[in-house]
């Protein structure tokens, strides 16, 4: 309960506060009487900013949760490990190369891309024999890979760099209604397999042997996990750009009331990661005004911080 | 830690006898007490790679929009060239040359003691956030104060240093372990990217697109106020690295180990971390992260050598190769100055990672 | 004097305190072997006796002198640790393994000198890997990888050497193979041995001196067959046990109770009134 209402708090303030001061009135009126008035235009745009928010941050959130128990890694984020780079990418490709502009048309190119990344930073990892370290260090090198690629793609085509800076840095400033529609199928279908997956993931994370003990179908929970978190992560990017660290956070911030159980675990992150997201684009609007930080930056400031903690805490022994 | 594998029982272990005789050590020994160690094969490999280098750099001076004969490029090093050949090779290419041997070198070097240290393939300033924060220093300047060239390359070197000195500051409790030492490096590195894409969005597109390609990393335009600063840093930090390389030939056993032998561990790892991260800082500031050097190139020179231990000079030549041939390769196959070296080395970077996950997946030493 | 001691030692890692005013003496020419239950501080007071972990209070003497105070190569030419942490660097043959412990011998003008050629063929002749020398140290089985850790900490040449848990992960035959040589090392050589050991019966067949640890203090230090007792096991494992001669040695032996007997025991213990 206190966490829907925290979250309802974080959405109202996301509509109220922005570049443009707006009186508690106007806001009210933008929402319920909207007259298409100056006022009621920015109400709408903040509108359609909350909802992408809220639902891009519960993805990241499920597909970090979904992420650190499938490679029982707590340090694992769908950002960290290069998934949402290998998403950037292919979408830069659809951009530059196939002229796809619509959200519609390259979200398949961001599942792609996700999904390579995903695998080839598991196989790259060590598969089975995976640690902390040896995953974040794949995924790392590969979106330095993926980045350089990003780079070569803008020094050679001007029209890329006008687009690309701004898109790769991760924010919600661009979000329309229409990108909402185009992305909410395949969001809505990764949360509903992801929080279906609660109870075998609880089985993988005993490890092997015992879930395979246990009774439990190893690969096909392993397959699916892959699949939610390549449509979370992948529309996810489609729709706002790559952003890092709300997958890592809030699923530690969860355990440390929830316990281990996944089946409390992922539900809060559903709805404590767009808490997250959606402050920190709030942040983002106040602290740089007029401007704004874009929130793929606010996250990184605050989530980077949060993971050295988390590692500087575990004893060296369990990296 | 330990490793164990219950693999081949004692008795089958074939009596390889017949290599007893064979010296375990190969040494130059003089009367008094002197013996330096030799192996043959990494003499081999840094003669190997040294000519190499110089193969590259003739050509690479030979290349451009006025292309000289490899033969007419020594005549005109030696003093033997007409007027304008004298002064395209003297004043316009070789600093360019030098400065790719010299960053190349720096890079390999550097990488070769990150990887050593971190005791991990992966574990290069390039991946650990030494050139994000390099970066951001240049962009600072580039973005917020439209700063010049010198300013630009002042910035990265303060960035790429205060970076360094973070991650060892936040890595350190008791000591700098290895493992915490890159993953604290990763968050740092995850943190500065963003902030640098923030910076690029602030700019406007001309300084976007200056940002873009000094981050590429490029050779283009440099000249010997580039050359002389790295050369006088190469010849402080490459006596200091070498000293403490026997040292860090123990740390590959683990820190208890290396204490136990007489290693003083934490002295030795803060030593090579401040070459190693004055040597990138310098060398991105000289000319952009150029990626994946750092990475390829003590892998690579390992390879060839075929010995265990941190490959110091080998990598060093290693990085110097690859950087004037990558340079030389883009000139070759894009036309004069159009695409700056760190796309190729970005590409051949790509390419060794996926080479790695083929043949290293299954021995599981990333 | 013996060379080797610890002075009211405090042991602590970050705040979790290990043992207190621990004092304990190691006696020249001893195989001395420590025991005790888990995290009774056993592998942490010889990594103090070793200086990798340097007391909060107390110290450590070598010789007579604060461990951490003498020069890191000097203290590496008089004692030796191999400890449970050792990494085999990747692609790295015998022969080059155990020749990194010439390292405190070593310097940057006298990197491999005729006599540190000898003393590692001899190091490895003693520990029997000498045919291993060209093999790679990943192919080796984990018995013989041991063999040539030890080799490596012999070749430090060494008057004291420190092992910590030398038999862990081996099976029972490779077990005795190690500690047949650590016996063939102290007797032959006359070299000091400190190890920590899992097995009592290990420990009392092969150690000339026993410690005996529980929660950081010492609860008996003697010759095995003073020391060893029914009472003293009770009261350092919490295990009811026969003590009966080794039929192979002399040296005493631990039986657990039966099941059922301890079953017993425990039924009176909680009715007696």
């Amino acid at each position: 309960m206190a966490a829907a209402g925290l979250l309802a708090l974080v959405a109202l303030a996301s509509i109220a506060i922005g570049a443009k001061e707006l009186t508690l009135a106007q806001v009210w009126h933008g929402l319920f009487q909207s007259t298409g008035s100056y006022g009621d235009v920015v109400v709408d745009e903040r509108l359609s900013r909350t909802v992408l928010g809220l639902l891009v941050g519960a993805a990241l959130g499920l597909a970090g949760a979904v992420l650190q128990a499938l490679t029982r890694n707590p340090l694992a984020d769908p950002g960290l490990l290069g998934i949402n780079a290998g998403a950037s990418a292919a979408v830069v490709t659809a951009m530059t190369f196939f002229g796809v502009s619509s959200v519609s048309g390259y979200v398949w190119f961001a599942f792609a891309g996700a999904a390579a990344v995903g695998a080839l930073v598991w196989f790259l990892g060590g598969s089975r024999g995976a640690t902390p370290v040896r995953l974040a260090l794949a995924g790392t090198a590969i979106s330095a890979a993926l980045y350089g690629y990003l780079q070569a793609v803008m020094i050679t085509d001007d029209a890329a760099l006008g687009k690309m800076r701004f898109w790769t840095v991760g924010s919600l400033a661009t979000a329309t209604d229409t990108t909402i529609l185009q992305v909410l199928p395949f969001l809505g279908a990764g949360m509903v397999l992801a929080l279906l997956l609660a109870r075998p993931l609880n089985a993988v994370e005993m490890g092997d042997d015992t879930a395979r003990a246990l009774g439990a179908n190893l690969n096909r929970t392993r397959a699916l996990s892959m699949l939610a978190a390549t449509l979370l992560c992948g529309a996810a990017t489609a729709a706002c750009g790559p952003i890092v660290f709300v997958g890592l956070m809030v699923p530690h911030v969860v355990r440390s009331f929830t316990g281990p159980d996944l089946r409390w675990i992922l539900p809060y992150a559903a709805v404590l990661s767009p808490v997250l997201l959606l402050g920190s684009d709030v942040v983002g609007r106040i602290v740089a005004r007029p401007a704004e930080l874009q929130v793929g930056v606010v996250t990184a400031v605050i989530g980077g911080p949060v993971f050295i903690l988390l590692v500087r805490r575990r004893r060296t022994a369990q990296l | 830690m330990r490793t164990v594998r219950k693999t081949t029982p004692d008795t089958s272990a074939p009596a390889a006898a017949a290599g007893t005789a064979r010296p375990l050590g190969r040494a130059l020994r003089a009367p008094g007490g002197l013996s330096l160690r030799l192996d043959a094969r990494a003499l081999a490999v840094v003669a190997a790679l040294l000519l190499a280098a110089l193969t590259a750099s003739v050509l690479l001076i030979g290349t451009g929009d006025f292309p000289i004969s490899a033969g007419d490029v020594l005549r005109t090093l030696v003093g033997g060239g007409d007027r304008g050949q004298e002064f395209i090779v003297r004043e316009l290419r070789l600093p360019r040359v030098l400065v790719g041997l010299l960053v190349g070198a720096s890079l390999g070097l550097a990488g070769a003691l990150f990887q050593s240290v971190t005791r991990n393939p992966l574990g290069s300033p390039d991946v650990l956030g030494l050139s994000a924060g390099a970066t951001a220093g240049a962009l600072v300047m580039i973005v917020l104060f439209s700063g010049s060239a010198a300013a630009v390359t002042g910035g990265a070197l303060v960035g790429g240093l205060a970076t360094g000195l973070a991650i060892y500051l936040l890595a350190w409790k008791q000591g700098v372990h290895g493992y915490r030492l890159v993953l604290v490096g990763i968050g740092v590195s995850a943190v500065v990217t963003a902030v640098n894409g923030y910076l690029i969005t602030k700019a406007d597109f001309v300084d976007a697109a200056r940002a873009v390609v000094w981050m590429t990393g490029s050779l283009n335009g440099r000249d010997w106020t580039q050359v002389w600063p790295l050369l006088a840093l190469f010849a402080v930090l490459l006596p200091l690295v070498l000293s403490q390389a026997r040292g860090l030939r123990m740390l590959e056993m683990g820190d208890d180990v290396s204490y136990a032998l007489g290693v003083r561990v934490e002295r030795v790892r803060l030593v090579l971390m401040v070459s190693a991260v004055l040597l990138t800082a310098a060398a991105t500031a000289a000319c952009g992260p150029v990626t994946f050097v750092a990475l390829t190139a003590p892998q690579l020179a390992r390879r060839l050598t075929r010995s265990p231990g941190p490959n110091l000079v080998p990598s060093l030549c290693m990085g110097a190769t690859l950087l004037v041939t990558a340079d030389w390769a883009a000139q070759r196959l894009f036309g004069a100055d159009q695409l700056p070296v760190g796309v190729v080395t970005g590409v051949l970077g790509g390419l060794y990672l996926l080479w790695l996950l083929v043949t290293e997946r299954r021995a599981g030493r990333i | 004097m013996n060379r080797l001691s610890a002075e009211t030692v405090t042991l602590a890692y970050d705040q979790r305190v290990i043992a207190e005013k621990l004092s304990v003496e190691i006696p020249d020419n001893s195989f001395t072997v420590i025991v005790g239950p888990n995290a009774c501080g056993k592998s942490t007071l010889l990594r103090a006796l070793s200086r990798m972990l340097r007391p909060s209070e107390g110290r450590v003497l070598l010789d007579g002198q604060v461990i951490q105070s003498m020069p890191a190569k000097k203290v590496a030419r008089t004692l030796g640790l191999l400890p449970q942490s050792a990494v085999a660097p990747d692609g790295i043959t015998v022969g080059d393994l155990v020749g990194r412990g010439r390292y405190p011998h070593q310097g940057l003008l006298r990197q491999w000198s005729a006599e540190d050629e000898r003393v590692v063929r001899e190091s490895m002749a003693r520990t029997g890997v000498a045919e291993l020398a060209e093999r790679y140290v990943d192919e080796l089985s984990g018995g013989q990888r041991q063999r040539v850790w030890i080799a490596m900490a012999l070749a430090q040449q060494t008057p004291l050497l420190l092992l910590d848990e030398p038999t862990t992960y081996l099976d029972i035959q490779h077990q005795i193979d190690v500690l047949d040589l650590c016996a063939e090392l102290h007797e032959e050589q006359g070299r000091t041995l400190v190890a920590v050991l899992h097995d009592l019966n290990h420990a009392a067949r092969y150690a000339t001196h026993l410690i005996a640890l529980r929660e950081g203090r010492v609860v008996a230090e003697g010759a095995p067959s003073d020391i060893v007792t029914a009472e003293l096991v009770e009261e350092v494992f919490g295990l009811r046990c026969q003590v009966i001669e080794d039929p192979e040695t002399g040296t005493p032996l631990v039986v657990p109770a039966a099941r059922a007997a301890r079953a017993r025991t425990k039924a009176d213990a909680t009715t007696a009134p």
